[in-house]
């Protein structure tokens, strides 16, 4: 066996010889028949459905996650977002309704499934008396992953998560943060092709955060990883998802990129943000008087304090554009004194209060 | 080895009708063994295991050293008796000329070995569960009974090398200290109760990993292993009398009341330290004929009669068939139990 460095070699001269992941993707694409080339999505479902008794813990769920992606599950606490992801571990059996992960059902075979899927449990937990290393190493044993090759994937996915430093310290002396980085390093030992995680930045600190994002976008871009994330954190879903599930009570009511779903949710109400810091309520009120009479601008809105910004609210959408052109030439012709104007991009706070209130007004068959 | 070897019995696993020819798609179950060996290297670094190791040897040794001088004395009068080392285990000493005598060191094992059993399965499954590692650890390529089994093997590995080491201890002090050499029968019997303890210690063994299953806090769960323990060891002999007195009371003609008797024996050995003890009894002493009280008045007679005489090994083997039988039914039982509510619960709490 020769020493490879990177990731992707590895895969080919270790315990999966049988091929790469693209050359299992053709086999796979070929099973399945159909002349159908293109590559199929490692995470599927199908009218996923799981019932607790009376309780509906998900209700006909059907999302893809395409190999190359991040996909934010976002949903409260209770909405079905852990329950989703134990269906597709093959940890829960679904009531109704087909998962395919990597191609094969996880109820049905879930030791190929978990062989090749990385998971970070909510609130994931190790053994105190064991050190960062040992417990990764087991990992590694349970997934018959041999000693030298476990032994370079454990330092190398240490280093990822910024753990060498305390790796051989027993667990039990990290922080939540740093118990977190280590889950992430668990689920990346048996080097996955799809990435499971249950909140995964939840108790991690803001500095922490923006390395594990990183570290995520890395691994999708130079893996082609299919990373399935599931948090009640916005922002951060928002910063790194290429696309978003939004979950409220077991259903999915609605799915798509960032601008896919401001257009579906939003009120094709678009933001500008322009900078006139005034000193006396008699320039605000210029100010105001300015911005309103711009075509386009359905409402302007004060800053709390005089050195923040503007904000004006434009409709159509599409006119935000020509809104700021005439924001600029209304300063021009005033000459009131701009500092600033920028569009705001959608907030997704907004988008997912928006869905969930129409999802509780009943609308929540037409959005889907 | 890798996971490039294919698996034996994995092709009807493959119910989808495709061929297992690509090796990615095999996978070796034995997860269990791999969980046995981290599990049992845990028990091994424990402080339990130095505790209970500690306990049962001092257990084992006080009474041997009590035990010492009527044993040298026993020996040089009997060299004839073919199990002089057999006292090792069940003689109890008098501490010196106070009149106080202690139990001997089979009877200290009966008392104490359950604690081994509780104490290296109490914690086990409920204990993943409180860590937040179960998730984690179903969710590695392994079956999920594996985790279970593992846990289990592991158990029995470390009361295996507990109970030898104290009954070597044992042996070793006769060996050395009195100078008396066993028999190949005496050894026979001893490893005959040897295995017969380590039984005894799997059924509380398998009792502790039910109810780690069954009870979602450890300390819950050990609390009613330790009161269950206690229960039965102290206070089961006098609850099965009690009920042995009511159900069948010892009035009537002599005859009634032997088949009376004979019944509250019968009750009396519902409980597992019974059936322990009378099987020791049987197999560490050749001259025990009979463990059973006789049902008839007649039999009484017999029994009055019989010239005693030391039973061979096959004799006092066959004598406590029906106790090993019992016994590794309910740890069957236990473990069934355990297994069958494990494999149904949720992963979640």
């Amino acid at each position: 066996m020769t020493a490879p460095s990177t990731r992707p070699v590895r895969k080919r001269t270790g315990r999966r010889s049988a091929g790469s992941a693209s050359d299992r993707r053709d086999r796979d694409a070929s099973r399945h028949g159909g002349g159908d080339d293109r590559p199929r999505a490692p995470i599927r479902t199908r009218s996923l459905t799981k019932r607790y008794g009376e309780l509906v813990a998900v209700d006909h769920l059907s999302l893809e996650v395409q190999a190359g992606e991040i996909f934010g599950l976002l949903g409260q606490n209770g909405a079905g977002k852990t329950t989703t992801i134990l269906m597709l571990l093959g940890l829960t059996e679904p009531t109704e309704g087909q998962a395919r992960v990597v191609g094969l059902d996880p109820a049905r075979r879930p030791l190929e499934v978990k062989r090749r899927v990385g998971y970070l449990p909510d609130s994931v937990g190790f053994y105190g008396d064991l050190s960062g290393r040992e417990n990764l190493r087991y990992t590694a044993r349970l997934n018959r992953i041999s000693r030298d090759l476990a032994h370079r994937t454990i330092d190398e996915v240490l280093e990822q998560v910024g753990l060498s430093a305390r790796a051989d310290d027993p667990t039990e002396t990290y922080s939540r943060g740093m118990l977190q980085r280590l889950g992430i390093a668990d689920a990346l030992v048996k080097d996955p092709d799809v990435l499971i995680l249950d909140e995964p930045t939840a108790a991690i600190d803001p500095l922490g955060v923006a390395e594990i994002l990183d570290l995520l976008r890395t691994l999708v871009r130079d893996r082609g990883m299919a990373i399935l994330l599931s948090s009640h954190l916005l922002n951060q879903v928002q910063s790194v998802c290429d696309r978003i599930g939004i979950f409220a009570a077991g259903r999915l009511i609605g799915q798509g990129t960032m601008s896919e779903l401001a257009h579906r949710f939003g009120d094709d109400t678009a933001h500008v943000e322009a900078g006139f810091p005034t000193d006396s309520a008699a320039g605000a009120e210029r100010v105001r008087e300015v911005l309103a009479a711009i075509p386009g601008v359905v409402d302007v809105t004060a800053p709390r304090r005089p050195q923040d910004p503007w904000v004006v609210g434009v409709r159509p959408a599409g006119d935000e554009t020509r809104v700021r052109r005439s924001i600029l030439a209304a300063a021009a012709s005033t000459g009131l004194d701009l500092t600033s104007v920028r569009p705001l991009p959608p907030s997704l706070e907004e988008i997912y209060r928006r869905a969930v209130e129409k999802a509780a007004h009943g609308h929540a068959r037409d959005v889907r | 080895m890798t996971a490039d070897s294919p698996a034996v019995g994995e092709g009807r696993r493959h119910a989808e009708g495709e061929t297992p020819s690509s090796r990615e798609r095999s996978v070796p179950h034995a997860g269990w063994m791999v969980v046995a060996g981290k599990e049992f290297a845990d028990h091994l670094w424990s402080a339990r295991f130095v505790v209970l190791l500690f306990v049962l040897g001092v257990a084992a040794l006080i009474p041997m050293y009590f035990a010492a001088d009527t044993i040298r004395s026993a020996a040089s009068q009997a060299s004839a008796v073919s199990s002089v080392f057999l006292y090792l285990f069940t003689l109890a000493p008098n501490v010196g000329t106070s009149g106080v005598q202690l139990p001997g060191a089979w009877s200290f094992v009966a008392i104490v070995a359950p604690l081994l059993g509780i104490a290296f399965a109490f914690d086990s499954v409920n204990g993943e569960r409180a860590n937040g590692t179960l998730p984690r650890l179903l969710s590695q390529p392994i079956y999920r009974d594996d985790v279970i089994n593992g846990k289990f093997a592991a158990g029995l590995a470390v009361i295996g090398l507990v109970l030898t080491f104290v009954v070597g201890v044992i042996a070793a002090f006769g060996v050395i200290r009195l100078g008396i050499v066993p028999g190949a029968e005496e050894l026979l019997r001893i490893t005959i109760w040897l295995l017969l303890t380590f039984l005894y210690v799997s059924l509380w063994l398998a009792f502790g990993l039910l109810l780690s299953v069954l009870i979602r806090r450890a300390a819950t769960s050990a609390l009613v292993a330790f009161g269950t323990w206690l229960l039965l060891t102290f206070f089961g002999g006098l609850i099965t009398q009690l009920i042995g007195g009511f159900v069948a009371p010892q009035v009537g003609t002599p005859d009634q009341q032997a088949s009376a008797l004979s019944l509250q024996q019968t009750i009396t050995r519902l409980l597992p330290d019974t059936l322990y003890r009378e099987a020791s009894a049987a197999i560490l002493s050749p001259q025990v004929a009979s463990v059973s009280t006789p049902a008839t008045l007649g039999g009484y007679e017999q029994l009055a009669q019989r010239i005693p005489s030391l039973q061979s090994l096959d004799q006092s083997v066959l004598l406590i068939w029906p106790h090993v039988i019992t016994m590794l039914a309910l740890t069957a039982a236990c473990f069934a139990i355990a297994y069958i509510r494990f494999m149904r619960q949720e992963v979640r709490a």
